[in-house]
């Protein structure tokens, strides 16, 4: 059985790479990789605090993680249409071509 | 800790790792189904059932499989030619590491996290069942709502427009 | 005697798990339930293959194969031989992880599949709580593997074959888990060892399996239906269709991997058949009050090789479904039906026993395929089929 900080430490650093991830990399899809990442990061943290919180009949953290993972999927799925569409009109993925709005 | 978690937290943070530094933009999505994979274990260990279980048909079986059809749908899956990060991914990366530190510290000296160890509590299917038509029956509505929105607006974005239409 | 028959398995593992030290007493018991589930349906694989070509043969009014042994029954141990023997070409310019990866990632989910099916009585390798979310979360595992052959071989066949198949397995994945909503729906639990329970007893002489009912009778057809698209097999066979797309996605395979990938596929279908006979058909139970005395697992395998025997039937006569016709078919009709069966499995859990649930019921799950069949067809303007010959 392990104890609760390293549940909550994984969570952190699976964070930091996501965010990571998502701040460097040049492709639209994988900043959505990242995001996905950090979403799961945060559920992770969720179920840990509901095994080892003090109240774990309520349930609380397993439902919020049920609602979370919904609303993630339907999120992924906008978000890819989004980048399919503009990919269709400015032929590239690459974010740092996607400059038109400009100052 | 376990043998169990420190083996799954190893495959778990390197294949994260993988999925956001290598080159070939499948190789990423396919690791990140792995990461995906090791968290619905590490689910699986502190006793979510349900939730691993749906981790896995949801996570893996489709918004996976949608990345995955969204890379091969613009053309993502040929070497790109320039370089892979952008040009100030020093300062992403500082600060990714400092967000790290900051949570780890917080982690480490708190007074909330303990170390105590409990016995594992019961999650049965039954009782998600009851607490979500029960307490939880509002939220369960409007996540519908939000996905049948998030289903058409999807379908909407991504639908090609008719010839002659100007953007 | 009888009972001895029934657990002989169970009874066997017993006492092989009380030869062994106590302290790993657990991890036996865990390899022991593994090794008898890859025997027993590698068996029935091979089983399988053999009457499919024979069953096949016969259909097409020819002899299947019959040189190996007495009626050809050596034909799986000379493919084994095969297989195994055979080189293994891998393409240049393949991407060699992925590409060996992929039959790996085939096989264990689908192995892992079958461990929640009850073959017999107390005889489930794994009785979790969510045993049939567990069985559809590994089935949308093996989807993946798909991608991956066909996309690692680099090849625009594979690929195509890999999208299309991607795609219909997850169109008829909807269909396939609402119909399996209607059975956790009556049974309350999502246990597969609870559900085979919740169907034991009799009405006089008829069996309380779920498929006696409307609701149960709608949902098995759909579920059947969707199970021989989710396996690829005709008549939705396109993506791996052999005079359309050569072999689809596992263009590029030989040898050894093509027998991993031909194995997962057949067990990928035991598998989803075995759910099938669980939800709906009772599992072990035996179909009349008078035949309990035959084995439970007896029962099961029975009514498992009934259904092949249908899949094979149902494999040599209908044609090919075009791409458009087959995702059609799973959004236009087959979502519909699911969704009304659900209707009318919550209706006829409500009301109480006689005839009125039964008229009900019945007329719920049959107005919308009528409705349906009509408007649908109606688009099409089917006409009466003119031959014209060359005079």
């Amino acid at each position: 059985m392990t104890p609760l900080p390293f549940y909550l430490l994984l969570s952190a650093s699976l964070f930091a790479i996501g965010l990571a991830g998502a701040l460097t990399r040049r492709n639209a899809i994988l900043v959505l990789i990242g995001i996905e990442l950090m979403l799961n990061a945060a559920n992770l943290n969720f179920i840990a605090f509901w095994r080892y919180g003090p109240n774990p009949s309520a349930l609380t953290g397993v439902i919020f993680v049920i609602f979370s993972i919904g609303v993630a999927a339907a999120e992924a799925a906008v978000g890819l249409a989004l980048i399919i569409s503009i990919y269709r009109h400015y032929r590239t993925t690459n974010l740092d071509q996607i400059n038109v709005m400009k100052g | 800790m376990t043998w169990s978690f420190a083996i799954l937290a190893a495959l778990t943070l390197a294949s994260a790792v993988a999925a956001m530094t290598l080159r070939n933009l499948v190789h990423c999505a396919l690791m990140l189904m792995v990461t995906l994979a090791g968290l619905a274990a590490v689910y699986l260990q502190l006793g979510a059932q349900f939730v691993g279980f749906a981790q896995i048909l949801i996570y893996i079986g489709a918004v996976a499989i949608l990345i995955v059809f969204a890379i091969l749908l613009t053309r993502g899956s040929e070497p790109p030619r320039q370089s892979i990060f952008s040009a100030g991914w020093v300062y992403g990366v500082a600060i990714a590491v400092a967000v790290f530190g900051l949570l780890s510290g917080v982690i480490l000296s708190s007074q909330a996290v303990t170390h105590e160890l409990r016995p594992p509590p019961e999650a049965t299917v039954r009782q998600i069942g009851i607490e979500l038509m029960g307490k939880f029956i509002l939220p369960l509505e409007v996540i519908g709502l939000l996905l049948t929105a998030a289903l058409i607006g999807a379908v909407l974005i991504a639908m090609r427009e008719k010839e002659g239409k100007t953007a | 005697m009888v009972d001895t028959m029934d657990q002989i398995f169970v009874m066997s593992k017993h006492w092989l798990v009380g030869l062994a030290p106590t302290q790993g007493q657990p991890v036996v018991s865990a390899l022991l339930s593994i090794a008898a589930l890859v025997i027993a349906f590698a068996t029935l694989f091979a089983l399988t293959t053999l009457l499919e070509r024979k069953g096949l043969g016969r259909i097409q009014n020819r002899y299947g194969p019959n040189r190996v042994g007495p009626y050809g029954v050596f034909q799986p141990i000379a493919d084994g031989l095969k297989a195994m023997t055979k080189e293994d070409i891998v393409p240049s310019t393949a991407d060699k992880v992925v590409h060996f990866a992929a039959p790996l990632v085939l096989v264990v989910p689908v192995f892992l599949a079958l461990a929640v099916v009850p073959v017999g009585r107390d005889m489930a390798a794994l009785d979790t709580d969510a045993g049939v979310l567990f069985f559809f979360a590994v089935g949308a595992a093996t989807e993946l593997s798909v991608f991956m052959a066909g996309w690692s071989s680099r090849n625009k066949y594979s690929l195509l074959g890999a999208m299309r198949a991607i795609a219909q397995m997850i169109s008829y994945e909807v269909p396939l888990i609402l119909s399996a909503v209607t059975v956790i729906m009556a049974a309350g639990s999502l246990s597969t060892v609870k559900i085979v329970t919740a169907q034991a007893g009799y009405w006089g002489i008829v069996p309380r399996w779920y498929v006696l009912t409307p609701w149960g009778l709608a949902g098995f057809i759909l579920f059947m239906i969707a199970a021989t698209a989710e396996s690829n097999r005709s008549p939705f066979d396109l993506p791996e269709g052999e005079s359309e797309i050569i072999a689809g996605y596992y263009t590029e395979y030989s040898g050894f991997k093509f027998a991993l990938f031909f194995l997962g596929e057949y067990l990928g279908l035991f598998a989803v058949s075995g759910l099938g006979i669980t939800l709906f058909l009772g599992g072990w139970h035996a179909p009349l009050p008078g035949l309990g005395w035959v084995p439970s697992w007896v029962w099961f395998f029975a009514k498992l090789l009934a259904l092949i025997a249908v899949f094979i039937w149902v494999r040599g006569t209908l044609p090919r479904l075009r791409m458009d016709q087959l995702m059609g078919f799973a959004w236009k009709l087959m979502l519909p039906l699911a969704l009304a069966n659900v209707l009318a499995a919550g209706i006829w859990r409500f009301m109480a026993p006689g005839l009125a649930r039964w008229l009900v019921c019945s007329f719920l799950v049959a107005a919308p395929y009528l409705l349906l069949g009509r408007a649908l067809a109606g688009r099409k303007q089917l006409t009466k089929r003119v031959y014209r010959f060359a005079d």
